[in-house]
């Protein structure tokens, strides 16, 4: 069976020009991702991991190219789609969990779901569902700072996939965390793509963090260096 | 679609050490615009408690004051007979000639003298009033040095309880009884008989007659017979507009007010921007982060500036609260009108209450506005990467 490919980016350029100086993040990237793969984007500091994260995820714009996700070309959303287009499509995972404080875990995870059609008993379920696949059905009610990191992040997760999107992104998700608490989310991202599907793209650093992934890709300055 | 209202709610709460000065500083505002607008309640309030709509007043034309007002006994007695005038059951005309003299009393808090309205009536004067109620003792009796006062009165100045006497004009008064003004212009008096007032202060002459009419139309009938009749120099008005037009008074009170508002207002829109700027800034990651969850650009600033009206409607709350002990709390200033001691209550009306929480919306919703406008437009990948 061939997968269909779910991000097809084509000659992809990035450059941020500041004054004088021009910095070339992204350079001619050229990549396809299928549905269902767990990639894991590594690369050194500086080699725009996260730029190309952030395009992928309708957040940042390039300077040229395409970038397709499920046939949707996200660099020509304006401003206001692109915002609609995120909540519907991407789950995104930050490494400092960015949860809200002053929200339990269980208000975190509703919070996209407040923009779609879903009834309150509906965002109801939603949320307890999304809570129990990454095992915190008894931490509804806690606030963030209640919870450790890896609870956190796990928090997280479940408002990634709680909106049921096909892609999640993930930008060093486990950076924050002890080799543990990154264990337990690296897992609960596995078993995302293994039991539900999802194709997930991941940055790290952090090798043992990569092997969970499908396939692995380099960035180097801007460049892919398979 | 909106952030949910706890969002805002629980953000106003949780940063409550940086946001009470705000709240109280607003809390303030209102406390001092919602008194102030009390105190105008109050004043119009005693002015409309006071007339009948069944009686006219009759002055002096020209006098724009009672106390400064003269009517003869000739015109009294030619009055007196007009057949708009009411009888009581025993045939007499209801028709009460009144002196209004002001005498200086000591207060009670020792701030000094004051001047007191002294009002006689002639017999029928009391029934021309029945809102003016007696509380303790009785009525003076005709003939006597004998006096009672308003219970409000006995309150602020020395010597004006049952049993008291004062010394004024040469003579000793006693205070017989105290009474109940319903919250009209005559809880700011002390009453006594009329004959007896003109001997004590050797006036000739009457200040004012209040005349109870046969109806609406004797009514009309007796302003235009007295403003045409040559003989009378005298002016004839609806005790009601009468007093109604003595509410003048509280228009520079309701000016002060507004205006001491205003310039307070001025003070605390740019606390509750401060405030708001120092939020959005502390929050910016977060800001970002719900920017990335999908929420738009008037999603976020619509709930800055709800929480901007929020925290400023609780400093609201907070004003009324404050001011609410003083409600009913009986003051006293100069009127101008009478040039004597005023009496009346501060009134916090519901309205008022209302007034005071749209006002302190409005600077909740002024002073957020900028700040809220910074959050929306926040870059996402630069709010991202904000620590
Ligand atoms: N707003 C910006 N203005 C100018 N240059 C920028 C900006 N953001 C990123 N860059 C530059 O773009 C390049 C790629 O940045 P990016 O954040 O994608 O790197 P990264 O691979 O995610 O690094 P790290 O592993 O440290 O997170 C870097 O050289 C960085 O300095
Ligand atoms: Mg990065």
């Amino acid at each position: 069976m061939v997968a269909e490919t779910i991000v097809k980016i084509r000659e992809l350029t990035k450059i941020y020009a500041q004054g004088e100086i021009q910095v070339t993040a992204l350079d001619h990237i050229t990549l396809d991702i299928a549905a269902g793969e767990f990639l894991a984007l590594m690369g050194p500091s500086g080699s725009g991991k996260s730029t190309l994260l952030h395009i992928i995820a309708g957040v940042d714009r390039p300077t040229s190219g395409e970038c397709l996700v499920q046939g949707v070309d996200v660099t020509k959303l304006n401003e206001t789609q692109l915002a609609d287009w995120r909540n519907q499509n991407v789950g995104f995972i930050f490494q400092t969990f960015n949860l809200i404080p002053v929200l339990t875990a269980a208000e975190n995870v509703e919070l996209p779901l407040l923009l779609t059609q879903l009834d309150r008993r509906q965002r109801r379920q939603q949320v307890e569902m999304a809570l129990e696949v990454v095992g915190l059905g008894d931490r509804a009610k806690h606030l963030p700072r209640q919870l450790s990191g890896g609870q956190e992040q796990r928090v997280a997760i479940a408002r990634a996939l709680v909106t049921d999107p096909k892609l999640i992104v993930a930008d060093e998700p486990t950076g924050n965390l002890d080799s543990h608490s990154a264990q337990e989310v690296l897992t609960a991202l596995q078993s995302l793509r293994r039991d539900a599907g999802k194709t997930i793209i991941m940055v790290t650093h952090d090798p043992k963090a990569a092997a969970f992934g499908t396939r692995q890709i380099h960035l180097e300055k801007g460049e892919l260096s398979a | 679609m909106a952030l949910p209202l706890k969002y805002n709610f629980r953000n106003v709460l949780v940063r409550w050490r940086a946001t009470l000065a705000t709240i109280l500083g607003i809390a303030l505002v209102v406390a001092v615009y919602v008194l102030v607008q009390a105190l105008a309640v109050g004043l119009e309030k005693s002015a409309g408690n006071t007339g009948d709509p069944r009686n006219v007043m009759i002055v002096r034309k020209g006098a724009t004051a009672e106390s400064s007002s003269q009517v003869s006994l000739a015109q009294f007695q030619t009055i007196r007979y007009w057949p708009q005038v009411a009888h009581d059951e025993n045939g007499a005309p209801l028709i009460s000639a009144d002196v209004i003299t002001l005498i200086s009393q000591p207060r009670i808090d020792g701030r000094g003298e004051a001047n007191v309205s002294v009002r006689g009536l002639t017999p029928l004067g009391r029934q021309l009033r029945p809102q003016v109620k007696l509380v303790a003792g009785r009525w003076f009796t005709p003939g006597q040095r004998e006096v009672a006062v308003s219970e409000k009165m006995a309150r602020r100045f020395t010597g004006f309880h049952v049993g008291d006497t004062f010394h004024t004009a040469g003579n000793d008064l006693t205070v017989v009884g105290e009474f109940d003004g319903g919250n009209s212009a005559f809880d700011s008096e002390v009453w006594m008989d009329a004959d007896e007032a003109r001997s004590l202060f050797d006036r000739e002459n009457y200040s004012s007659l209040l005349v109870r009419v046969t109806g609406p139309t004797a009514a009309q009938e007796l302003l235009a017979r007295v403003e045409s009749d040559k003989r009378l120099p005298l002016r004839a008005e609806a005790e009601v507009k009468y007093y109604g037009d003595q509410t003048a008074t509280a228009l520079p009170i309701r000016i002060l007010g507004n205006f001491l508002a205003t310039a307070m207002s001025v003070g605390a829109v740019f606390a509750a921007m401060n405030t708001m700027y120092a939020s959005v800034g502390a929050r910016t990651r977060e800001i970002g982060t719900l920017r990335v969850l999908g929420f738009r650009r008037r999603s976020v600033l619509a709930g800055f500036i709800l929480e901007g009206a929020l925290l400023a409607a609780i400093g609201g709350v907070l004003g009324c609260l404050l001011s609410l002990p003083l409600d009913g709390y009986s003051t006293g200033t100069m009127s101008f009108n009478s040039f004597s001691e005023t009496v009346f209550e501060f009134r916090i009306t519901p309205w008022l209450a209302t007034k005071g929480m749209i006002f302190s919306i409005v600077v909740g919703v002024i002073g957020s506005l900028l700040p809220a406008l910074r959050a929306s437009r926040l870059p996402v990948i630069a709010a991202l990467k904000s620590v």
